[in-house]
């Protein structure tokens, strides 16, 4: 039963070979430090202290970036074994094709896992050292590291399901920035335009926090600012996150990589190489 | 089904209107070289697939052993050599070869393996910077894992050079002798000839023979080519023995293979008008072609 790691091995092997650990890892530190730097300024009137502030700064970043960097392992995952040619030997062999998908999961997750962990890490420790922190804040830069792992979750085993159903490397690709675009950015767009068409009706109330919580992306952003009061006044979105049960987000933020796996298993038992 | 390694049996796959794979029957006996043959969209890979388990047909039945194909047993039987087979650039010989290996749950000796498809000098770079035929060693290196039952081949020889061809029919040779059952896809005819020891030919999904080349060529009744060059005068030659001028100096005249001896002693007793006799009995490509237009009737 360990074959997956046979796989997961090999797939690590390849992310560290091709250089996209050190690239993602080092946009994650770059994009962590500029915003935690540039979003430094208001500590003095919140009266919250720095680390928490930098902490809501990249909770914003990691939704648009953690999407994109599991994306971008996970679209050629299926798609570009069926490219090569090498998905029918593959598949030859005795592992299953659960066994393979699980591997490749595996190792794709340490990778974001790293990438997060160094990054955020960093620009935190950074933020705590001059600014200071307190054991909430310490909290939430956790909590932010864990979610965004999660987040990633989702959408490598939403870009898995595009890699299989694609049925080629460039088609997967266009599909997955497809997918990025909704998820992140014209899923909210859609809400807010509803929003103010309802003009704080019954929608406003009641649908539109758990439509809101229905994206992960959304869920993930959701988590992080309602478990802290510091984040929350920090980046200025307490009202839908009030809006909801404390365990709406987190559950949200855990199903979604279990649905999406699932789904991408059944597509990936369709493709015929 | 007992002794047989793999049993196809009245299988068929259609692909939308087109009947892909039509009633097809095959079956290969433990260390038996079997050449399916056919035109680029005959089916070979498709019932390869089929085997596999990869893609689904709409009737009839295909054992490997006793197991279902796709099945654990079957997969763990069965070695498998895609056409034109690719793997990822980043990993070397070695490490591809490994991963296959704790794949298919074997304890092999990888490096050894490398060294037997010569790949012993290029196994530690990477497989972005092989060859194309450095790539089909590989492939072939992981056929040679864990002694398969069934090896199935689809194009071995694509892309490898003359050498490197001999050193693949030495290596089929020596799967076939440890009791693998090897099925090789090809529309190299002429390669297949010596060494395979029976042809199977589809045509358009249809098995159209399936058989020694010897008896192939006793079934179609192919002619002999006799190609006679004349001392001077061909036109007398041709007037006698009959046949077509060639090139200036020789004729060219076809016999069954009944009727050699008479046509031989025939042109012997020509005597010093005769220069040369050279004879061509008829070849894979021209069984090929016969079985190929047969079916079309």
């Amino acid at each position: 039963m360990t074959r997956f790691l046979a796989v997961t091995r090999a797939e690590l092997l390849i992310l560290r070979r091709n250089r996209w650990l050190l690239v993602a890892t080092l946009i994650m530190v770059l994009f962590a430090l500029a915003l935690t730097f540039a979003g430094s300024a208001p500590t003095g009137t919140l009266g919250v202290d720095m680390l928490t502030v930098s902490v809501a700064s990249m909770t914003t970043l990691s939704v648009y970036l953690a999407p994109l960097l599991a994306l971008m392992i996970a679209f050629d995952a299926i798609a570009g074994d069926v490219d090569r040619g090498s998905l029918a030997l593959l598949l030859s062999y005795p592992a299953g094709r659960g066994e393979i998908l699980l591997g490749k999961f595996t190792a794709h997750l340490a990778a974001l896992a790293f990438a997060m962990t160094v990054g955020f890490g960093t620009a935190g420790a950074l933020a705590a050292w001059l600014g200071g922190a307190g054991p909430d804040s310490h909290m939430a830069l956790a909590r932010l590291i864990l979610t965004s792992i999660l987040l990633g979750a989702v959408f490598l085993a939403l870009g898995y399901l595009l890699s299989a159903v694609a049925g080629g490397s460039t088609a997967a690709a266009g599909m997955s920035a497809g997918l990025w675009l909704i998820f992140v950015v014209l899923y909210d767009l859609g809400l807010l335009g509803a929003v103010v068409m309802d003009q704080s009706g019954t929608f406003t109330r009641s649908v539109f926090p758990w439509m809101m919580v229905a994206n992960p992306a959304d869920a993930f952003r959701l988590w992080n600012i309602a478990a802290t009061e510091g984040v929350a006044m920090a980046s200025g979105m307490t009202g839908a996150a009030q809006a909801l049960p404390a365990w709406a987000a987190p559950a949200s933020l855990l199903l979604w990589p279990l649905l999406a796996l699932l789904l991408a298993r059944a597509a990936f038992q369709r493709v015929e190489p | 089904m007992s002794d047989k390694v793999l049993t196809i049996h009245r299988v068929s796959k259609t692909r939308g209107k087109l009947r892909v794979l039509d009633d097809v029957d095959l079956s290969l006996s433990p260390g038996e070289r079997v050449a399916l043959l056919g035109h680029n969209g005959a089916g070979k890979s498709t019932l390869i697939k089929c085997i596999l388990g990869l893609t689904r047909f709409q009737s009839g039945a295909i054992h490997v052993g006793a197991a279902q194909p796709g099945s654990a047993a079957a997969r763990r039987d069965t070695a498998y050599l895609p056409e034109a087979v690719s793997f990822h650039p980043a990993l070397t010989g070695r490490e591809q070869l490994t991963l296959f290996a704790q794949l298919s749950g074997t304890a092999a000796d990888v490096p050894l393996l490398l060294e037997r498809v010569g790949l012993a000098d290029a196994m530690d770079r990477r497989i972005g910077a092989y060859s194309k035929g450095m790539r089909q060693r590989l492939g072939l290196a992981q056929v040679l894992l864990g002694r398969p039952k069934l090896a199935l081949l689809d194009e071995p020889t694509s892309g490898l050079d003359p050498i490197s061809r001999q050193d693949l029919y030495a290596i089929i040779d020596e799967l076939a002798g440890q009791g693998t059952a090897v099925l090789i896809a090809s529309h190299a005819l002429t390669e297949v000839e010596a060494r395979t020891d029976r042809i199977a030919i589809l045509r358009k999904g249809e098995m159209v023979a399936d058989d020694t080349l010897a008896n192939l060529s006793d079934l179609a009744g192919l002619p002999i080519r006799l190609r006679v060059r004349a001392r001077e005068n061909p036109e007398a030659l041709a007037a006698h023995l009959g046949g077509n001028r060639v090139n200036g100096a020789s004729i060219e005249l076809l016999c069954s293979p009944a009727d050699k001896m008479q046509a031989l002693r025939r042109i012997a007793a020509m005597g010093e008008a005769v220069v040369d006799l050279e004879m061509t009995p008829p070849r894979l490509e021209d069984l090929y072609r016969h079985y190929a237009k047969e079916a079309l009737q």
